[in-house]
């Protein structure tokens, strides 16, 4: 880390990292603030990874334009960088006859914020489409657009691009306050140390709202935590090639059925307010309301098939859509700081924040340049970044060549999702390297599949070690304190 | 005087009841097998237990070595015979039956290798 | 037992080195199948044995109270002595109906061997946090038993300081010892039911003989810490296993472990087709361990959950004396087989079908488990139309100890003139239901 740089980006979730990509195109000295010790680990790495179409979002709103652009990035976006996405279209599904009505609101509502190709389909057609659906459904709206996106992978591609074209990264570095000269950033502030800039970009996530009112910005503005719990099933068990909603509710979207592009069953997510902004604790109530909402849409699956429970945490804002013409609050914010010269917030993005992300970015973009950055294009921009080999993807042949090359993608660590130790390796030793098991489990993901883990921890944690060339006490599950064993046998005395 | 114990001689786990009269004799029933008999005597007596433990290995294909006692050992000498095998260090390659630690506190009782460790570079061989 | 030089057909391969792949794998070899190879993912043969130091293997197979390693030891010799052909380092990712076993290692890559027969031998695996969904937090230091039993046993390090167990299953008690053992400190064994999951041994040397309480009819109904499991919260539960609400209460402590049950291992034998049993999570077999796929066996805890690993030996050896069988030619493919449905009081039975003409070479053994603790005297009954052809009484039956009922050879002409059996296990005592 040096101790200035032309843009300092405050955290490395998907608008971070997209940003921090977007802005390496320009002849700029970036680096991005995490105080986690990955990329995507916080609000990004538990979402519903969906890549929704823009019918949702009240039409005028800052979520409605952003939504339906970014929706149309994500094709460019993951050719580019080698995301897994999948444009499956999805089904906001009516259940009963009093449903329909609210089908043809969210259809008008879609077509005015531009959303291509909605259809309103009725129930047998819906049925013979998806025949897991609840034999009650009795129409559905059909949005060829949406799609399924390794979010987890896109961040990570997204950052490594970054990382490729010269930006930099300081993970465990929490920001902590910003350095003015008058009314103008020139710095921020981190336990490791103060780093110059001349710009600075508020991608904080939860915390959105505190780092803004450091700067004495938007002093109103309040983030609130809401709480999403999802239920992971057996591939084996169940799969769906589309994504399944309920007609929304003021509570929004509601539980939705799909599918991942890593081929698992996802039923989630709850939608609860919770106190603070780090609660991701499963409840047996959550679990309980996923089964019932769940039986509404697709009746038969049984969740005693459930391989995996996780949680993941809204940034809910309470931001004013700033178009006169629309009374919402709730908007997503991305402006630059009308208190603070050189600071560029993005506040309360939440869903469709993943979708909305490249738009988000390239609007950040656009507001350096009016507020006055020089930004000059490189010629040495390079937009492609590679993904590393997955194993399971490969034909045989494939395997054997590789293997050729490094024995070790022969070995299979994990057995459910049949990840190899060659894999595990090149992830430890990538760009962004994964040092914990959460982060090798969130590019790999091994340990995700039936056994949770089960065969393959002592593995990888030992993997880890060797490879990071510490001892095995040293290894996380992900942020310090979160070490796997205590101590060596024998050489322990008790208490 | 009557007592109720749980026979831990083989994995039936029997249900022991067992008497002792004025003249200390024993009266055992519940016992599938005679070793039931046995094992209320010594219960009553002199418990002892069989116990399996590990000890660190040098240059062997695992960080330590699984070892048990070759007959059961007073109850009173469990955690001190585990506080002498945290401090022992064996060098691989290891055959089952070794002696790790002869005659433990004086009890008669060996502790010994449970299985053969061969070494880190040595080429597994029969 | 060397690696070197192996071809790529054999008679038998058997998937898995595990107490149940050796004992089919030598029982193969004994009864002439020419080539055998146990193909493993693991770098040694002995499977889960290796990290199961405690006593109390072998008294029915050695008349011996042998350590877990020491038992895997004595099948290890015997199998090199017998010219078995290993394969480790290997995962097994596909099997094919032609009997075509896809594999991967690091130093072939991705290699195909074929065999005359197949053994499925791949064990069981523990259930997850996930199956059982505890609510909580998802910090570090929620383990199940066999990974802490891993850490500690094979590779030497201590996964925690302050332990809860969940469920009283064998290893989650045996563990309890272990690590009590190791100097760490075990808070309580927590169980949902009102009776012992293990065996009632475990009770005593492995709780009793260290003040470690075992609460029945309780649950963990919350994890709590972020980063590292800081407590968790117990509760009791009713009957039907709901939390009593004002019954819980936190128990510090760094490290959950998670002794909730065993699944068997049958990713391999369900994508192959073969009819599964869907409550044991088995492949459905006869009383020669053949499945309904031909030329494909199951051995050990595949096919069922066992408590014993003797059982595991045995039952093994029958399926390995089947694929050899199979491999020569000399393998009655119809031998008239017939269901075996589990009836009154009974949970589990296996086999699932038997075939009566095999009674004139051995008797039957059917393993069996009752649906819940029966605690008088019991004659369980198997029983075909509505005779009963055999009768077999034991002082009590719990879920957690498997009961073997022998049929005996005389009894195959009863078997005759029946398509069907069931078997009761039936309370003799008045008033026990």
């Amino acid at each position: 880390m040096k101790d200035r740089y032309d843009v300092v980006i405050i955290g490395a979730g998907i608008v971070g990292c997209l940003t921090a990509r977007e802005l390496a195109k320009y002849d700029l000295d970036i680096l991005v603030l995490e105080r986690n010790g990955d990329v995507g680990a916080a609000t990004s790495a538990a979402n519903s990874a969906l890549i929704h179409a823009g019918y949702d979002p009240i039409p005028g709103t800052l979520k409605a334009e952003l939504n339906v652009r970014g929706n149309a990035m994500w094709d460019r976006l993951s050719s580019e960088l080698d995301i897994s996405f999948r444009r499956t279209g999805d089904y906001v599904v009516a259940i009963g006859e009093d449903e329909i009505e609210n089908l043809k609101i969210l259809k008008r509502q879609g077509e005015l914020n531009g959303v291509p190709g909605l259809e309103l389909i009725d129930g047998e057609t819906a049925r013979a489409r998806v025949p897991a659906l609840n034999p009650e459904t009795a129409a559905a709206l059909y949005a060829p657009s949406a799609g399924i996106v390794d979010t987890f992978g896109a961040v990570i591609a997204a950052a490594e691009n970054a990382v490729e074209n010269g930006v930099s990264f300081a993970f465990e570095t929490e920001f902590e306050d910003f350095i003015f000269d008058g009314n103008r950033i020139i710095g921020v502030k981190t336990p490791r140390g103060s780093i110059g800039c001349d710009w600075a970009i508020n991608c904080a996530g939860l915390e959105a709202d505190t780092v803004m009112h450091k700067a004495g910005a938007r002093p109103d503005f309040r983030i609130r935590a809401r709480r999403g719990e999802y239920c992971v099933i057996d591939p084996e068990y169940f799969t769906l090639d589309t994504v399944l909603f309920p007609v929304p509710s003021v509570k929004g979207k509601g539980v939705l059925v799909f599918t991942t592009t890593h081929g698992n069953t996802v039923v989630g997510p709850t939608s609860e307010w919770i106190d603070g902004k780090t609660d991701a604790a499963i409840s047996a109530f959550g679990q309980a309301y996923l089964e019932e909402n769940m039986r509404k849409l697709v009746p038969t699956i049984d969740l005693r098939r459930t391989i995996a429970v996780f949680a993941g945490l809204r940034a809910s804002g309470n931001a004013r859509c700033l178009n006169p013409a629309v009374d919402y609050v709730g908007d997503f914010i991305v402006e630059a700081a009308a208190e603070a010269a050189g600071l560029i917030n993005c506040g309360g993005i939440e869903s469709p924040g993943l979708t909305s992300a490249p738009a988000i970015a390239e609007r950040i973009v656009r507001i350096l340049r009016e507020a006055g950055a020089a930004l000059c294009e490189r010629s040495d921009w390079n937009p492609i970044r590679k993904g590393r080999p997955v194993m399971r993807r490969l034909s045989d042949a494939e395997k054997q060549r590789l293997i050729k090359t490094d024995p070790r993608y022969g070995k299979i660590v994990c057995r459910c999702e049949m990840v190899t130790e060659g894999e595990i390796a090149a992830e430890i030793h990538a760009p962004i390297p994964a040092r914990t098991y959460d982060a090798l489990k969130r590019r790999t993901w091994l340990g995700t599949g039936r056994c949770q883990g089960g065969f393959d921890l002592t593995r990888v944690v030992e993997i880890l070690a060797r490879e990071l060339g510490v001892p095995v006490s040293d290894i996380r599950k992900n942020e310090a304190g979160s070490e796997f064993v205590v101590a060596e046998t024998k050489n322990w005395s008790g208490e | 005087m009557k007592r109720n114990m749980i026979c831990v001689t083989c994995p039936r786990g029997c249900r022991l009841q067992v008497v002792k009269d004025g003249h200390g004799k024993l009266t055992v029933s519940g016992n599938f097998c005679a070793r039931g008999v046995k094992y209320a005597q010594i219960e009553l007596s002199d418990p002892r237990r069989m116990i399996a433990s590990t000890v660190r290995v040098r240059n062997g294909i695992h960080a330590v070595v699984p070892v048990a006692t070759d007959q059961p050992i007073p109850k009173a000498l469990i955690l001190d015979a585990m506080a002498l095998l945290k401090r022992v260090v064996v060098d691989a390659p290891v055959r089952m039956g070794d002696v790790i630690l002869p005659d433990v506190l004086a009890s008669g009782v060996n502790i010994v290798a449970s299985r053969d460790l061969a070494g880190r570079d040595a080429a597994w061989s029969p | 037992m060397s690696e070197r030089f192996i071809a790529s057909d054999f008679d038998v391969v058997v998937i898995g080195a595990g107490p149940a792949g050796l004992a089919a794998a030598i029982s193969a070899k004994e009864n002439g199948a020419g080539s055998v190879l146990v193909i493993d993912r693991e770098s040694e043969a002995g499977g889960i044995l290796q990290q199961c130091v405690h006593n109390g293997f072998g008294l029915d197979t050695f008349k011996e109270d042998l350590p877990g390693p020491s038992y895997a030891q004595r099948y290890i010799d015997r199998a090199a002595a017998a010219g078995v052909a290993f394969l480790f380092n290997t995962m097994v990712t596909a099997v094919s109906r032609d009997r075509r076993v896809l594999t991967s290692n690091d130093r072939d890559g991705v290699r195909e061997y074929r065999g005359k027969a197949i053994v499925f031998a791949m064990g069981c695996r523990e259930r997850s946090r996930a199956q059982i969904r505890v609510p909580g937090t998802r910090p570090a230091g929620v383990y199940t038993a066999g990974t802490a039993q891993r850490w500690v046993n094979i590779d030497g390090f201590l996964p925690g300081r302050r332990f809860v167990i969940l469920g009283s299953g064998d290893i989650g008690m045996i563990m309890a010892r272990r690590l009590t053992l190791e100097g760490a400190k075990v808070e309580c064994v927590v169980e949902i039911n009102s009776y012992l999951s293990g065996l009632s041994r475990n009770l005593v040397q492995c709780l009793q003989d260290y003040d470690i309480p075992l609460l029945l009819r309780h649950t963990v109904t919350k994890i709590i810490g972020n980063k590292r499991v800081e407590a968790v919260e117990i509760s009791a539960v009713d009957e039907r296993w709901k939390p009593v609400a004002g019954s819980e209460r936190a128990v510090p402590c760094d490290t959950l472990l998670l002794s909730v049950g065993l699944i068997p291992e049958n990713e391999l034998t369900r994508r192959v087709g073969i009819e599964m049993d869907p409550l044991i999570g088995g492949p459905v077999v006869d009383n020669r361990y053949a499945t309904n796929l031909p030329g494909f066996f199951g051995a050990g805890n595949v096919v069922q959950v066992y408590d014993l690993v003797d059982s595991v030996s045995s039952a093994a050896e029958i399926a390995g004396r089947s694929a050899a069988r199979y491999a020569a030619g000399t393998f009655a493919a119809d031998c008239g087989s017939m269901p075996v449905h589990p009836g009154k009081n009974v949970r589990q039975v296996v086999p699932q079908r038997i075939c009566p003409a095999s009674l004139a070479e051995d008797p039957i053994a059917l393993q069996l488990r009752v649906a819940k603790p029966l605690e008088g005297p019991v004659e369980f009954r198997v029983i075909g139309g509505d005779r009963i052809l055999v009768r077999k009484r034991f002082p009590y039956a719990r879920p957690g100890e498997m009961a073997t009922v022998m049929i005996p050879k005389a009894a195959g002409s009863a078997f005759r003139e029946t398509d069907e059996v069931r078997i009761d296990a039936v309370p003799l005592a008045e008033g026990i239901e």
